[in-house]
């Protein structure tokens, strides 16, 4: 890895904070100008996932109960990552027929440019639970919200910009997009079902082969 | 020949493995006392009560067994039980020893009354001036007698115009308060527990059980037929089934009629405390709302939630509730944390197989068993006697001593949460909030962490509120500083008189 990739990675990097302060401008030239990598998005996604598995370890008790026992590291990761998957995909799929411009990489960058101020506000609010008390819990809970929140607005208007779509054309595609992952989740446990059916069926006839041989 | 040795070795090896772990399988799972964690799960506990004697006819010394006994109360050291099959009450003295013995039994009583003999006496209680009541079920009324059983008066079907008049009066439970005012649950009768001053006119109903109501359901009602809607669940409140008056006169009744959904909902409550307004004031602060059992499924034969049907209250704010479903005592304290629970179906010493009535004297514990026609007594072990002493010291003010006990209960019992939690109070209480803090973030305490919490974090803004505002000046002063120094720099470089040409 050379010096200018180095710093090339660094500046893509950085352009997440402006994007996060100046949404319409910022993924406008996300795309337009080249200035997002999938290095930096990758980063920012990574820095996500850390960011939540951190959070069950060190916030306070009292703002999150962690059942130890039942916790699956993976599965955890996988509520964000697999929702990140569904809208990449389910907005690419959906806005390519519609005129959209942005293509399935760029999607995914902006995506994960916008999940910027999660990782920013969820770091800080670590240390922060551990200095208040129950009576201070609403604090916590409207800046985490807040950070929620933030990421989603950033999200719906990073499409607006790669897509090039209007306000109006941008929240239509926002809710076909949310119609379209559950679409999707119906066919994959659908799918994920008619599987299973078929193998229990092909071991049982082995079963049966079995008992008769 | 090694082959086969070595065979057999591994084989035993898996069996050991395999034998050793089904044992402590069950041995977590048939914990005859267990308690909830904070996630509700239940935890192995050491004995909490032991069962000292199981007291049936013959152990007493009585000629008949006893049939279908009701009710029971007990008052100093003396214990009366309804015999109600045998329409008899018996009353026995506690005596030294952990002995029971008969001082007499009657099934009449004497005076200017038409009926002199009882007729299924359901329960029996006795004011503080030794008088005598007793719900003469059979014959409708509610007996007042001197001790020497002279009548005195008696208390009939409450006169109200919302009652059917054809009604047949049925008290089952009693209970009177130190003015000799009488309240009793009555067969029949779901508008609350039954209220006579003590001259014996009935004075109205106190606590209703209200009515578990749901907005679904009311519309449902609107859309179904006739036939549908009488099939239906109807809106009334369901009866008490027992009641308990406490050392301060409150009064514990006990509900074991509700529907598993409504008490996880808390739309019902399996147990009030009643003041004298007749509302509840029982409190709620545990990790479960206060119905026994949480898991409710079907085992050995019994399912649904428990049914409490008998609760009594010790001096030190512990109640404890019987669950004839499956045979427990359910022990909770003034908080309504649950503090143990024991017990079990079954012919063994310690289960029961259908328990109607609980009562304690001092602390130890008195369990009639209607089937069975027993009475089963405990005593609190060293474990139970630790926590009561914990509690008893807490109230005291003594925290330092109730801290030691709460060790003591941890040292026997490291999974039991009031032990965690009540050390911590007592750090608390001393001012120790460092250590406090510990036990509540061990047991997940919320509430008591931020009470500690609080001041912990008052002593620690006060302690170095010198090195605070060093370093909030530094953070101000220090950025500022190096913006001039960089701005006097900048103005040097390029003022005009040190320009070289």
């Amino acid at each position: 890895m050379n010096r200018e990739s180095l710093q090339n990675y660094w500046k893509s990097l950085k352009f997440a904070l402006y994007c996060m302060t100046h949404p319409l401008d910022g993924f406008w030239d996300l795309t337009h100008e080249k200035k997002g990598t999938y290095a930096a998005a990758n980063t920012i996604l990574a820095l996500t996932l850390i960011i939540r598995v951190a959070k069950l370890r060190f916030t306070s008790f009292i703002f999150n109960d962690v059942y130890w026992e039942d916790l699956n590291i993976f599965l955890y990761m996988g509520s964000i990552l697999f929702p990140l998957i569904l809208w990449v995909v389910g907005n690419w799929a959906l806005t390519t027929l519609f005129d959209g411009k942005g293509r399935l990489g760029q999607v995914y960058i902006a995506t994960c440019y916008g999940l910027t101020p999660y990782p920013l506000i969820q770091f800080f609010l670590m240390p922060f639970s551990n200095v208040v008390t129950v009576d201070e819990k609403e604090f916590y809970g409207v800046i985490s919200a807040a950070s929620l929140v933030f990421c989603g607005l950033l999200i719906v208007a990073a499409m607006g910009q790669i897509h090039e779509f209007s306000f109006g054309k941008n929240i239509l595609f926002t809710i076909a997009t949310l119609f379209a992952m559950l679409v999707m989740i119906f066919i994959l446990m659908l799918f994920f079902s008619m599987i299973s059916q078929g193998i229990a069926y092909f071991i049982s006839l082995a079963k049966e082969l079995l008992f008769r041989l | 020949m090694k082959r086969i040795f070595k065979g057999i070795a591994a084989l035993s090896l898996a069996a050991t493995v395999f034998a050793t772990s089904a044992v402590t399988t069950n041995a977590m799972n048939d914990s005859y006392t267990y308690n909830y964690d904070y996630w509700g799960d239940v935890q192995a506990s050491p004995d909490f009560y032991t069962v000292r004697r199981v007291f049936n006819h013959q152990e007493l010394g009585l000629q008949d067994r006893m049939k279908n006994p009701q009710g029971m109360f007990a008052i100093g050291n003396k214990l009366y039980v309804c015999d109600t099959g045998n329409n008899r009450i018996i009353e026995m003295m506690a005596g030294e020893n952990e002995s029971l013995s008969v001082v007499k039994t009657f099934d009449s009583i004497k005076g200017d009354v038409e009926i002199k003999e009882l007729n299924t006496p359901t329960d029996i209680a006795i004011s503080e001036d030794g008088n005598i009541f007793i719900a003469d079920k059979g014959n409708a009324r509610i007996l007042k007698l001197d001790e020497n059983l002279n009548y005195l008066m008696q208390f009939d079907v409450p006169v109200d115009s919302t009652l059917d008049p054809n009604m047949i009066f049925q008290p089952s439970k009693i209970a009177v308060d130190t003015a000799e005012r009488v309240y009793c649950v009555a067969t029949g009768i779901n508008k609350g527990l039954v209220k006579y001053e003590s001259d014996g006119v009935f004075s109205g109903f106190v606590g209703a059980a209200e009515v578990a109501f749901d907005w679904t359901d009311y519309i449902w009602k609107k859309f179904a037929t006739q036939a549908q809607r009488e099939k239906m669940e109807d809106f009334v409140p369901t009866e008490y089934e027992n009641l308990y008056m406490d050392y301060e006169g409150f009064i514990y009744v006990v509900n074991g009629n509700s529907s598993a959904e409504d008490l996880k909902a808390e739309k019902a409550k399996a147990v009030k405390k009643l003041n004298l307004m007749g509302s509840d004031i029982l409190v709620q602060n545990g990790e479960y709302p206060v119905y026994g059992d949480l898991y409710m499924g079907n085992g050995g034969g019994h399912e649904g939630p428990s049914r409490f049907t008998d609760v009594t209250c010790l001096e030190n704010d512990i109640y404890m509730c019987l669950d004839r479903n499956r045979g427990r005592v359910f022990g909770y304290d003034d908080q309504g944390n649950m503090m143990f629970a024991f017990g079990g179906n079954g012919n063994m010493d310690g289960y029961f197989r259908y328990p109607t009535a609980i009562e304690h004297i001092g602390h130890d514990l008195y369990v009639l068993d209607s089937q069975d026609c027993s009475i089963t007594m405990f005593v609190p072990t060293d474990f139970g006697n630790t926590v009561y002493e914990a509690i008893e010291q807490f109230d005291l003010g003594n925290y330092d001593r109730s801290g030691e006990c709460w060790q003591k209960a941890m040292d026997l019992n490291g999974n039991y949460n009031q032990a965690y939690i009540g050390l911590g109070r007592a750090h608390l209480r001393q001012e120790e909030y460092g250590d406090a803090l510990e036990y509540f973030e061990l047991k997940y305490d919320a509430e008591n962490y931020s009470k500690a919490y609080k001041q912990y974090r008052k002593g620690w803004v006060q302690d170095n509120i010198g090195i605070i505002i060093v370093v909030l000046l530094l953070l101000i002063l220090v950025p500022n500083g190096i913006g001039r120094v960089k701005q006097i720099k900048h103005e040097i470089e390029t003022a005009d008189i040190f320009k070289v040409d």
